[in-house]
C-alpha cells in the first residue's frame, strides 16, 4: 500500500499528491511516468511524474478528474492508501545542453512540463516556457514553472489572465521575432500538441511531445498504447512517452484515446449516483 | 492354472470423463467448464492404470512426476498422499492438472493408448490437488536450515514459483519481483477463469508465502532496479523468468484501429484487470458482435472463447493452415468447437478495415493452400491468387504469438541474448551468460507450455543452489 501524505487542490477539479514511495523517488527521473491503481476493483491509471524528492521518499503527482478513476481518486485525503504503485516507467526525457529550449505545457499538461523544464534548466539551457490554460482558475503550478524558468509566458483561452489566446499564439510571436530555438518540449491536449507541431514544423524546430493515450500493464505487454509515429507502430510505455512530435499520427491518436468513451461516462455517472466514493470506503 | 498375470489384463472400464457444465450455458459465464472428478470417478479411473514397472509416462512427463504412485495412493483413498507425492516434483499440480497438454506428453506415451485410451493423468492430477486445497491442512514441508543466501527471482510465472519453491525449501531467502500487481504472470494475466480459476493459482502463490518467500508485487526490473543493482544489493544469485511477453501483430494495415487488440491485452483486460465484471470493476472492454482471432493456439481458443462469453453472436478462428497443423490443445479446440466458435482454416488476414470513428468494421482475407512442408515441418501456406474475401467483423484479437521484452537484456549489458532477443542460457541448468544470473521459461525458449517452463524453473533451482554452496 502507498500513503498519501499531501494531498492539495490546485485548481478546481486539479489535484496534487504527494505519495509516499522511497524507491521510486530515488530513481526516477524528469518525462517518466507511474501507473497506480486505486483499490481492488480499480484499473490502471498512468501518470506522469510531476516532482520527486529522493531525501523525503515522495513522488508528485497532478491529474485532472474526468473520469470515474480520476473523479473517486480525487476523493482521497492525506493518509489514504492507494492500492498499488508501479514506476518509474518510460524512457526519461533526453536531457543535455542543447542551447535555447521552449518548454510548452497546456492544461494539466504544465505538470509533466515542470520536470522537464527544470531539468533542462539544471543542463545549463536558457528555458522559455510558455503555460497556458482554458481560464486563469485552472492555470497550475505558475510559481514553480517561473523558479525554473529563464522567463515565463502564460495564456488563458479566455484572456481571464496573461495573454488572451493560445500558447501557440505566444510560440509563434517567439519565432516571428527572430529568437533561436534550439528545441521545443510541448505538452498538453492533442490538439495543442498538434498546432505546436504545424507552428515549429514549417521552421525545422525539433519538438519533442509526451503522449497519454490508454495503457493497461504500462510495461509493453499489451499494445494498448499503440500509436503510429513515422509510419511504425510505437508503444507508448516503452517506446515513449516522448516522442518527435512531427512524426506522430496525431489523428490517430485522438481516436484510440476515445475508444471506451461511452463505458468511461457510463462508469462516471454510475459514480456520482452512488454517492461514490463513500461505497469504497474512503471518506 | 491359466490366469493371467493382474498386469497384462485389458482394463474393463473406459477413459473416465470429467463432468462439465453444458456448453450453451458455459458459453455464457466465466465459471470453469469441467467440474473435475468425484472421488468415486477418480478411484475408477485410477484402476485403470496397469501400474507399469518401467513407466513410460513418467518419461514422458517434463517433471518426471512419479505418475504410477500417485495414482496407486488415489486407488487406495489416500488422495492427500497422493497430492503429496505430485508435489515431490510439481509444485503446480493444480496447475499442471488443467492446463498441461497431456496428450503430448504423459499420456501420449501411456501404454494403453496404444490399443484404447490412455489413463487420464491430467484429471487424475487435477482431482488429488485440488482435494488437497479443499481439505488439506497446511503442512509445513521439510525444511533445510538457513544458508544466508539470498536469492532474487524476477516474474512470477511458472518458472519463477517453482525455482522459488525449491530454493526456500533448500534454505536460501527468496523475493520474487512481479511487475504486475498480482503474482501469477500468464497464469493470472493470460489463462482464463473459465480454464484456470484465479483462486487456484493464488492458493499456490499463499502456499509459497507461508514457506517465507518474499513477494514484491509492483516492481518493473530494468526499470526500478537493474539485475547489477539487485546483485549489488544483497541478492547472491538472479533468475530471469520474465516470460514472452511482447505481443505480435500482423503488421498489415489498419492494425491501429480501435477494437484491434493484442491477445494480450484482451485477455489481461478480461483476467487479471476483471473486465468482465464492468462496471463493478474499472477497466472497460470492447463487447464484440462479431469477433475474429487470428491465430490456432491456446490463446486464439482462450481468446475466442472470451468473446463468446462476453456475448458475441459469432467467433471466427481465422488460420492460415488447416485443422490438422492448429497448435492448441486438442481439448481447447474440442471446448471451443462445442461452444460455437467457427473455424476459418487456410485464411490469411491482408488487412483490416475501419470506419470513419476509427473502428475497426471489416477484414479483407484471402485463402491459402498447403504447398511443401517448411522449417517447422509444417506444410507451407501459400496465397491461392484472386481468392479475397471480406469478413464483416466490429473487433479482433490478434493471437500469432508473442515475442522476448527488451526490458531486461537492454539494461543488462553482458547478458548474452540471441537474434529474437530471447536470452541465452544452458538448457541443462539455466546459466546465462553473466556470472551468478540465470533464466528459464519463455524468456529463454520463446511461447512454450506451463510445465516448460516450470521444468526450467526446477533445473535452474537446483543449478542455483550448486552455485551458492559451491
Amino acid at each position: 500500500m502507498f500513503q498519501i501524505v499531501e494531498a492539495r487542490r490546485l485548481a478546481p477539479s486539479v489535484n496534487q499528491f504527494k505519495i509516499a514511495a522511497p524507491e521510486i523517488a530515488r530513481k526516477r527521473r524528469p518525462g517518466q511516468f507511474v501507473a497506480l491503481r486505486i483499490n481492488e476493483e480499480g484499473e490502471r491509471l498512468p501518470l506522469t511524474i510531476a516532482d520527486a524528492d529522493p531525501v523525503a521518499g515522495t513522488i508528485t503527482l497532478i491529474f485532472q478528474e474526468v473520469g470515474k478513476s480520476t473523479a473517486q481518486l480525487g476523493k482521497f485525503k492525506a493518509g489514504d492508501r492507494l492500492s498499488d504503485l508501479v514506476g518509474p516507467l518510460g524512457i526519461p526525457t533526453h536531457v543535455e545542453k542543447f542551447g535555447t529550449v521552449v518548454c510548452i505545457g497546456g492544461g494539466i499538461g504544465i505538470a509533466p512540463v515542470y520536470p522537464i523544464a527544470k531539468a533542462m534548466r539544471e543542463a545549463g539551457n536558457t528555458v522559455l516556457s510558455i503555460i497556458g490554460a482554458r481560464t486563469k482558475d485552472l492555470l497550475i503550478l505558475e510559481e514553480e514553472m517561473r523558479r525554473v524558468s529563464t522567463f515565463l509566458k502564460v495564456s488563458t483561452d479566455d484572456g481571464t489572465y496573461g495573454y488572451h489566446g493560445f500558447v501557440s499564439d505566444i510560440l509563434q510571436d517567439l519565432i516571428d521575432q527572430g529568437t533561436a530555438i534550439d528545441l521545443t518540449v510541448a505538452i498538453g491536449p492533442v490538439p495543442m500538441m498538434r498546432v505546436i507541431c504545424n507552428v515549429t514544423r514549417n521552421r525545422n524546430i525539433k519538438t519533442v511531445v509526451s503522449l497519454n493515450p490508454i495503457m493497461v500493464d504500462a510495461s509493453g505487454m499489451c499494445g494498448a498504447c499503440r500509436v503510429t509515429v513515422g509510419g511504425k507502430t510505437r508503444f507508448v510505455c516503452v517506446d515513449g512517452p516522448e516522442f518527435d512530435g512531427h512524426q506522430v499520427d496525431f489523428a490517430e491518436l485522438v481516436k484510440r484515446q476515445r475508444a471506451y468513451l461511452e463505458q468511461e461516462k457510463r462508469a462516471l455517472e454510475s459514480f456520482k449516483h452512488d454517492g461514490g466514493a463513500c461505497r469504497g470506503g474512503k471518506c | 492354472m491359466e490366469e493371467t498375470s493382474p498386469k497384462k489384463k485389458k482394463p474393463q472400464v473406459p477413459r473416465q470423463k470429467m463432468p462439465e457444465q453444458e456448453p450453451k450455458v458455459r458459453a455464457r459465464n466465466f465459471d470453469e467448464v469441467p467440474f473435475g472428478y468425484s472421488p468415486d470417478l477418480a478411484k475408477l479411473e485410477a484402476g485403470r492404470c496397469l501400474q507399469c514397472k518401467k513407466p513410460s509416462c513418467v518419461q514422458g512427463c517434463p517433471v518426471s512426476v512419479d505418475i504410477p504412485s500417485f495414482i496407486w495412493l488415489i486407488l487406495e483413498n489416500d488422495f492427500p498422499g497422493a497430492a503429496r507425492k505430485l508435489k515431490e516434483m510439481n509444485s503446480l499440480p493444480a496447475v499442471c492438472g488443467r492446463v498441461c497438454p497431456q496428450e503430448d506428453q504423459c499420456e501420449k506415451v501411456c501404454i494403453l493408448g496404444k490399443k484404447g485410451e490412455p489413463v487420464a493423468v491430467g484429471r487424475l492430477e487435477r482431482f488429488a490437488a485440488d482435494y488437497e486445497q479443499a481439505h488439506g491442512e497446511f503442512v509445513m514441508p521439510q525444511m533445510a536450515s538457513p544458508t544466508g543466501k539470498k536469492v532474487a527471482v524476477v516474474g512470477s510465472g511458472p518458472a519463477g514459483l517453482t525455482l522459488a519453491g525449491d530454493l526456500i525449501k533448500k534454505g536460501h531467502g527468496v523475493t520474487i519481483f512481479e511487475a504486475l500487481h498480482k503474482a501469477g504472470g500468464v497464469l493470472v494475466y493470460g489463462i482464463p477463469e473459465f480454464r484456470l480459476p484465479k483462486a487456484i493459482v493464488q492458493a499456490e502463490v499463499d502456499y509459497l508465502q507461508k514457506l517465507g518467500v518474499e513477494m514484491k508485487a509492483n516492481m518493473v526490473i530494468g526499470k526500478i532496479y537493474t539485475v547489477d543493482e539487485l546483485l549489488a544489493n544483497g541478492y547472491d544469485a538472479v533468475f530471469l523468468g520474465t516470460g514472452a511477453g511482447l505481443p505480435t501483430f500482423m503488421n498489415i494495415p489498419g492494425e491501429n484501429f480501435n477494437g484491434v487488440y493484442s491477445a494480450n491485452e484482451y485477455l489481461t483486460r478480461s483476467n487479471l484487470m476483471k473486465a468482465y465484471l464492468f462496471p463493478k470493476y474499472d477497466t472497460p472492454i470492447a463487447k464484440g458482435k462479431n469477433v475474429a482471432v487470428l491465430g490456432g493456439g491456446n490463446v486464439a481458443m482462450d481468446s475466442a472463447r472470451t468473446a463468446l462469453r462476453l456475448g458475441a453472436d459469432n467467433v471466427y478462428i481465422v488460420y492460415r493452415r488447416s485443422k490438422k497443423e492448429l497448435p492448441a490443445r486438442i481439448e481447447e479446440v474440442h471446448h471451443a468447437e462445442e461452444e460455437g466458435i467457427q473455424f476459418h482454416f487456410l485464411t490469411l488476414p491482408v488487412e483490416m478495415l475501419g470506419n470513419e470513428d476509427g473502428w475497426v468494421c471489416g477484414m479483407k482475407c484471402q485463402r491459402m493452400e498447403l504447398g511443401e512442408p517448411d522449417e517447422s515441418g509444417r506444410r507451407r501456406p501459400i496465397p491461392v491468387p484472386g481468392s479475397e474475401f471480406k469478413l464483416e467483423v466490429d473487433m479482433v484479437v490478434v493471437a500469432i504469438g508473442t515475442g522476448a521484452n527488451p526490458l531486461i537484456p537492454s539494461t543488462t549489458p553482458d547478458l548474452q541474448t540471441n537474434k529474437w532477443g530471447y536470452i541465452v542460457a544452458d538448457p541443462e541448468t539455466g546459466a546465462t551468460s553473466k556470472k551468478g544470473v540465470y533464466a528459464g521459461g519463455d524468456i529463454v525458449t520463446g511461447s512454450a507450455t506451463v510445465i516448460l517452463a516450470m521444468g526450467a524453473g526446477r533445473k535452474a533451482a537446483d543449478a542455483i543452489h550448486q552455485y551458492l554452496m559451491g
